[in-house]
């Protein structure tokens, strides 16, 4: 990329004087050290941009990023992804019912259902996400709010959580856990899909909860508290729910490797989005076979038990099937960037090719005529 | 000098009324009613600022003064008090850092200073009590005390000589460690007091403590049983300073009247005036800016807080509820309490570690200019001296030079050239054959092959001998060597003996005088012994010197020749002498003086009077009178010296050679085609000042002298102010008018097309000029002059008193567009000039320490100043004003983000990056490349610099600080942050960036943002480097991969001292997403994009080119082109106008 003269300058010849005891006292007169630091001399590499050094490495950019840009766009374009809107809000919509008469102590939890239909099927794993929109998880007050050491596993801070849980701290004196507004708030909509075959029936599939959250959160940042007795039920004695909960942490899920503070739609949630609109991971439909499609083109029918409010803060809910490539989701942004980027390095460098060229021969007289 | 006019002018009258009594060894003296033993202060001296008790408070209130550690600390005291975005620490760990740093090192110093302070306290001293000796510690002693001290020993405080061991009542010291000044002084003993001190019932009344060393006025009593008290006037001869050190004498006597903290010496220990760069009123407009960016990023996101809050469920959803407390406080006050957290958020747009770092920069960045081997002269054995390192930069913004002409452009090496003794030249060719024929010798230019008669002769010579305050060094009496390398007494032991004195002209004109026959021997008790030339020692009384003193401008004596005659001799610059001369008389040497004066040699004229004895007793009835006077007893002395040098006769002139120094000439050159306007600015007279300036080249043969001195104001024959008002005007048009306008070309063309201007003025003319009739004439013609000096290459002041060059300074610096001036003297005249100029320079010269001890920068010859501005003076520049920018850049794309982050998060003051990330950015992240990068930048090399003086111009008038390149900066800022957080935006428009499907949070966003800032400010800086030594490679790529790691350790631990854990494997979970790579690598590189565009399209400057020519020369020959650089210049000129 850049044109470079080594020039290591050379140090004057001689020492300073015979460097030893004889010369002693008359050495270490005031006179400077010779050293190459100390003179500003150490050797340089000095290396100086120019067009002709910098023309080359833009075409290399371009020639290199729109390829790169080109794949990962096509990459993009591959992956499929569907998205279902099921915030009930228009009165058309099957789960508007559910979004009205919402209320926190409902008994009989509300059920919707929407259907849809895949034209294309999707291969391989197929991941499940959730995604809200207009929903802060990264307000401040809210981000702050939760205690990971509680979360952790610590004793202490089970009986005597943060004050930064605020005002999800405490529930009729008892300690609330897991405290905190994240926690409370957890997302708390059951989805469930089915496939319904051409032939009439309606077959539920299997969803994998397992593996949707950071490997290290679910062995080391997040521990279930251990206590004299393994029951998890013994543990918590003491604490209360959060206020917004149906169930207390420990029992959240049946399989006690998923279950209390390691439950991983606990710590998916707990892991606070970037932007007011985001997703989050919900479930896994792993490729069952590797001749048939995980989902195939047909009918399917979405089940959703819907318990979490939105509407009070105009939010929305989505549900998001999606497959994954090597860069992730599909987003074609990146795609798009590289060959962007690409195209005007590649422009850039023709342009500068023209004015090289035109005005070459005369650049070294440049300076003198300006 | 300054001080001596300040207090003339500030009228120190009133001061001086209020005189202290001292009552000598404490005895009550019978006259005064009741004996009150006055108060003063003991003589202990104080120079440490802090005590124990008092150091942390007095301190950090000191420290707190400055107004950056102010806001810091504010910042500080909002992050603790109200509930605000980053923890405390973020902004109290680095305002801890530099408190405790600065406070360790004061407090160091301020130790160093306790114990030179006990050290001087605790020294014991003799006392004579009741007439026994007793020994006390220093400190203890009181006004009044009579000490004894020994030779070799330092005066304890100030002391009143009362008897010393010597014959003829007189005691020598050295001034070293006061002034510098090694050469020895006289102090004489209050004259007839009886020698048993015991006995001695006196009074001594003085002014109250003053710091001129100089000065001083008193008045004894001495009583004695029924008679009246006796007067006897004291003077500074009588008094001996504290931090004097006595010599040649084996003991001394002397009664105590300042002590501790009021001697002379603690008065004159005091800070000097604090001088401030251009820089740091740069960074200080920058600060501005950023604090009113700071101040409307604050004020925007509140405001947008509240007018988002106020839509439907934003404020307060059901997941997010407020605390019982946020829920009561009031709106207003929550207002406030939110406007006050984004400025904590946004506050590190204002780094404290710039302040650190800029401070490291010149403190370390000095060492260079101690370092440098080309500074270092091997005659005085010294290299150059920084006594600031606040200034370094501004070395590279100098555009006027203000240079002293003695010792600075000329050696002060003096040396007897020739004498012209009525009118007839005598110049001295060789002492060893024709020693005795100094009749026969001929001046090749005198009008009459004919010769003074002998009889003037030896009063010429005689005059030499007599009209002088040389002291003659005794052989063997060894003063050691050491004082001689000072380089005040040079003069070799000719016949085992040496002069001293203050000035080097003296010791050339007694020199001179030994030449021709007549030695002088030296002054024993009031007689002057001179060895004439047939070996008969001739005594003269010496009974008045006539102090020498530069408004004056001349010096006598008044002696008692063996005849028994009085003489008044009398030597001093034709100026003074020729108005006090008889006028037939005048006009017989003027040829010569003036002849002599254009050769550059040194001219004094020498007149004599007999004084009749009437004559004589009045003047030395006066001459006491006004010596015991208790006010203004200086200005009553020279009214009585004005009388008596009068109506004297011309005996002759001298002439003394002041030679060059080294390469005078080619530094002067450098600076002017450096675009420098060199001003000479001296004492001497106009002719000796005019061809130094032709000799250095100053004054080409073309340059168009433009003269405004008594000479020219005095052609036209009508009144002076008319005639300068005329010659002003037509100057101003000539120079200013007609003149091309300056900056209408790149550079200043050197062809010879445009005519060159000198100017040249003297000092009667300047303050005609400058006290004008009235104010408004006045500040017309200080305009007019400005304008025309301003369009001149060289101005040459001649016949300047010290306080009028600090005038000139102080109006060049403070005319239109404030330019940076810098002052370089070697003598105490310099001083006032030397403290006026934005620089001072020092010259290690001959004339004392005086300058050296005043100036910001010291170095020992005037060449050394082309390499101090050029080359050190340059880099400096650029490399503080690249930090400046840089560090304001740096920090704006750093809060950026963070900034826009607020727009997505509910203006919820949540802060983008991990506090730690906060805190360490500019600590630990981006400081070292860019410390590195101000310490050891070249963008051009020494050598090219000096080679090529023009290139100056490059960095002149602040050109990298301006606004234009400060916006410049900001906009590139402005543009990576935007990049920088929408580029992040866009890639999280989905959030899932693994393979795996899983999320990324807001950590994740941070850290992906952070790493492509860090990267890109440190490439960035890479790619300004153009001097890539080792520490660059290692600082550079050492922060990188530090950064890198430092990530891994922080997300790799669950810290049990954190709150919550928000980077736990944050950084190990971007790595493995290929996209974060992908976007990391874009962004970075679109981010450096237009500073690569930047690098390649601006035209192809100078530099570069000239490195590769010069790379080329230098092999072909090198030398040539630094002898020759006119003639080089002349062909690129070619070139120019060819192309």
């Amino acid at each position: 990329v850049m044109a470079s003269g080594y020039s290591a300058k050379e140090e004057d010849g001689h020492h300073s004087g015979a460097l030893g005891p004889a010369g002693g006292a008359a050495v270490r007169s005031r006179k400077p050290d010779n050293t190459a630091f100390k003179q500003q001399r150490l050797p340089a590499w000095q290396p100086i941009l120019t067009a002709g050094t910098v023309l080359p490495a833009f075409f290399i950019i371009g020639l290199l990023f729109i390829p790169i840009g080109i794949g990962l766009y096509v990459t993009s374009n591959n992956i499929r992804e569907l998205q279902i809107d099921y915030t009930g809000t228009e009165s058309s919509s099957p789960c508007f019912a559910c979004s009205q008469n919402y209320s926190w102590n409902m008994t009989t939890p509300c059920v919707c259902s929407v259907s849809f239909s895949l034209d294309q099927p999707f291969e391989s794993n197929v991941f499940m996400y959730y995604g809200l929109s207009n929903f802060y998880q990264n307000h401040r007050r809210y981000v702050k709010s939760r205690d990971d050491s509680q979360l952790n596993g610590n004793l202490n801070s089970l009986k005597e959580p943060s004050k930064e849980c605020e005002p999800y701290r405490t529930n009729d004196g008892k300690p609330i856990a897991p405290c905190g507004a994240i926690a409370n708030s957890l997302f708390n909509d059951t989805l469930a899909l089915y496939y319904n075959d051409p032939n009439g029936t309606e077959t539920q599939i299997q969803l994998v909860k397992r593996g949707i959250a950071w490997w290290t959160d679910k062995h080391v940042k997040f521990r279930n508290p251990v206590g004299d007795d393994s029951n998890l039920t013994a543990i918590f004695q003491g604490t209360a729910k959060p206020v917004n909960w149906q169930k207390p942490v420990y029992e959240l899920d049946s399989d006690p490797e998923n279950n209390g503070f390691i439950n991983e739609d606990l710590i998916v949630w707990m892991r606070t989005a970037a932007l007011p609109t985001f997703r989050k991971l919900y479930r896994i439909i792993e490729k069952n076979s590797s001749t048939s499609p995980t989902l195939p083109r047909g009918n399917y029918t979405l089940k959703i038990t819907y318990n979490y409010p939105v509407r009070s803060f105009e939010g929305r809910k989505r549900m998001i099937l999606s497959t994954i490539s090597w860069m992730g989701g599909k987003n074609p942004f990146l795609g798009i960037a590289y060959i962007t980027v690409g195209s005007i390095c590649f422009f850039l460098g023709v342009v500068l090719l023209i004015i090289h060229h035109k005005y070459g021969s005369r650049s070294s007289s440049a300076d003198l005529t300006h | 000098m300054l001080r001596r006019g300040l207090n003339r002018l500030f009228g120190g009258d009133e001061r001086r009324v209020d005189s202290r009594t001292v009552y000598v060894g404490h005895q009550p003296c019978p006259s005064t009613q009741a004996f009150v033993p006055p108060k003063f202060c003991d003589n202990r001296i104080v120079s440490s600022k802090y005590t124990v008790w008092n150091f942390l408070p007095k301190n950090l209130f000191e420290q707190f003064r400055r107004i950056a550690n102010f806001y810091f600390l504010i910042i500080f005291l909002v992050q603790v008090i109200v509930d605000t975005p980053t923890s405390p620490v973020t902004s109290g760990l680095p305002l801890f850092f530099v408190i405790t740093v600065t406070a360790i090192k004061q407090g160091y110093e301020d130790w160093l200073r306790h114990k030179a302070d006990n050290e001087v306290n605790n020294y014991p001293v003799n006392v004579l009590e009741n007439g026994r000796r007793t020994q006390k510690e220093s400190k203890k002693i009181k006004v009044g005390d009579i000490v004894e001290v020994l030779e070799d020993e330092t005066f304890p405080c100030d002391l009143i000589l009362l008897g010393s061991s010597r014959d003829d009542d007189t005691c020598f010291v050295t001034t070293a460690s006061l002034d510098g000044e090694s050469n020895h002084k006289t102090h004489y003993t209050v004259p007839d007091l009886e020698s048993d001190l015991e006995v001695l019932n006196a009074t001594i009344e003085c002014e109250q403590p003053q710091p001129d060393l100089y000065k001083f006025v008193g008045r004894m009593h001495i009583h004695k049983d029924g008679q009246e008290p006796a007067v006897r006037s004291l003077g500074p001869e009588n008094l001996l300073l504290k931090g004097a050190t006595l010599k040649n004498t084996r003991v001394v006597y002397g009664v105590a009247v300042y002590t501790g903290m009021e001697t002379k010496m603690a008065l004159n220990y005091q800070g000097k005036s604090q001088k401030r760069s251009v820089v740091e009123k740069s960074i200080n407009g920058f600060l501005l800016v950023y604090l009113c960016i700071l101040l409307s990023k604050a004020l925007v996101c509140t405001t947008l807080k509240y007018v988002w809050q106020n839509q439907r469920g934003q404020d307060e959803p059901w997941y997010n509820q407020k605390t019982q407390k946020e829920k009561e406080a009031n709106m207003f006050l929550k207002m406030f309490t939110d406007f006050l957290s984004f400025m904590v958020l946004f506050n590190f747009i204002i780094p404290v570690s710039m302040y650190v770092t800029v401070e490291m920069q010149k403190f370390l960045g000095s060492f260079f200019i101690t370092w440098d081997r080309d500074f270092y002269d091997r005659e005085i054995q010294e290299g150059a001296l920084v006594n600031t390192s606040d200034l370094n930069e501004e070395l590279g913004q100098v555009e006027y030079v203000f240079t002293d002409k003695t010792g600075t452009l000329t050696q002060n090496n003096m040396e007897f050239i020739e004498c012209s003794i009525d009118g007839f030249q005598y110049k001295y060719q060789d002492s060893r054959t024709e020693l005795d024929g100094f009749c026969v010798t001929d001046g090749p230019v005198s009008k009459l092959q004919q010769k003074a008669g002998r009889e003037k002769e030896e009063l010429f010579l005689r005059a030499l001998c007599l009209c002088h305050t040389v002291q003659v060094k005794e052989a063997g009496q060894g003063v050691g060597f050491a004082d001689q390398v000072d380089g005040v007494d040079v003069a070799s032991a000719v016949e085992q003996r040496g002069f001293i004195a203050s000035s080097p002209d003296e010791v050339a004109l007694v020199k001179g005088a030994m030449k021709y026959g007549f030695t002088f021997l030296g002054l024993e008790s009031k007689s002057m012994k001179i060895l004439n030339r047939n070996n008969k020692i001739e005594k003269y009384e010496l009974l008045h010197v006539l102090n020498f003193d530069p408004v004056r401008r001349r010096m006598s004596v008044i002696v008692r020749s063996p005849d028994g005659e009085t003489l008044l001799f009398c030597k001093g610059a034709d100026s003074s002498i020729f108005p006090r001369v008889r006028q037939e008389e005048v006009e017989r040497i003027r040829m010569h003086v003036e002849r002599n004066a254009t050769e550059g040699y040194r001219t004094l004229c020498v007149a004599y009077k007999r004084l009749t004895d009437e004559v004589f007793a009045r003047v030395d009835a006066e001459l006491r009178e006004a010596r015991l006077a208790l006010q203004d007893r200086e200005e009553r002395l020279v009214a009585v010296y004005n009388q008596v040098e009068k109506g004297m006769n011309l005996i002759g002139a001298t002439a003394v050679e002041d030679r060059l120094q080294e390469e005078a000439a080619e530094t002067m050159e450098a600076l002017q085609s450096a675009g420098i306007k060199v001003w000479v600015l001296t004492g001497d007279k106009m002719e000796t000042a005019k061809s130094t300036c032709y000799a250095c080249r100053l004054f080409q043969r073309s340059t168009e002298l433009l003269e405004l001195t008594v000479r020219t104001l005095e052609e036209g024959g009508r009144k002076r102010g008319e005639r300068l008002h005329e010659l002003l005007l037509d100057y101003h048009k000539r120079a200013v008018q007609d003149a091309p306008p300056p900056k209408g070309g790149v550079t200043r063309t050197w062809s010879s097309a445009a005519q060159e201007y000198g100017f040249i003025i003297d000092g009667t003319t300047l303050s005609l000029l400058l006290n004008a009739s009235s104010d408004v004439v006045s500040s017309n013609y200080r305009s007019l002059f400005l304008q025309i000096c301003q369009n001149c290459t060289a101005v040459l002041c001649c016949r300047m008193a010290p306080l009028q060059k600090a005038q000139i300074v102080k109006m060049v610096k403070n005319s239109k567009g404030n330019p940076i001036t810098l002052s370089i003297g070697d003598g105490a005249n310099d001083v006032s000039m030397i403290l006026e100029a934005h620089v001072g320079i020092g010259i290690k010269g001959k004339e004392g320490r005086q300058a050296v001890r005043n100036s910001d920068y010291a170095i020992p010859k005037l060449k050394h100043l082309k390499k101090l501005l050029l080359a050190h003076g340059h880099l400096y520049y650029v490399r503080i004003a690249h930090l400046v920018q840089y560090f304001f850049y740096k920090n704006l794309c750093f809060i950026l983000p963070q900034f826009l982050y607020q727009f997505f998060c509910g203006y919820s003051q949540q802060p983008l990056y991990d506090a730690a990330y906060l805190t360490m950015y500019n600590i630990c992240f981006t400081s070292m490349p860019i410390l590195a990068y101000s310490l050891l930048e070249q963008h051009i090399c020494i050598e090219i610099l000096l080679e090529n003086a023009t290139l100056y111009r490059e960095v002149a008038k602040n050109a990298m600080l301006r606004w234009g390149p400060f916006l410049c900066w900001t906009l590139l800022g402005i543009f990576q942050g935007l990049l920088f957080f929408f580029g992040v935006h866009c890639l999280f428009g989905n959030s899932a960036l693994q393979d795996n499907g899983q999320v990324f949070g807001n950590w994740s966003f941070g850290t992906i943002v952070f790493t492509i800032l860090v990267f890109t400010v440190t490439l960035k800086l890479a790619l300004d480097t153009r001097h890539w030594t080792w520490i660059n490679h290692f600082v550079i790529w050492g922060s990188l991969a530090f950064y890198v790691f430092f990530s891994f350790f922080w997300g790799g631990i669950i810290w049990p001292f954190l709150k919550q854990q928000r980077l736990y494997f944050v950084f190990a979970n971007m790595l493995s997403s290929v996209s974060a790579w992908l976007v990391i690598i874009l962004l970075i590189l679109l981010s450096l994009l237009p500073d690569i565009l930047w690098a390649v399209l601006r035209k192809p400057r100078g530099p570069h080119a000239q490195q590769k020519k010069s790379a080329g020369q230098s092999n072909a020959g090198g030398p040539q082109s630094f002898s020759k650089p006119l003639l080089m210049r002349t062909l690129s000129d070619e070139s120019n106008t060819v192309l």
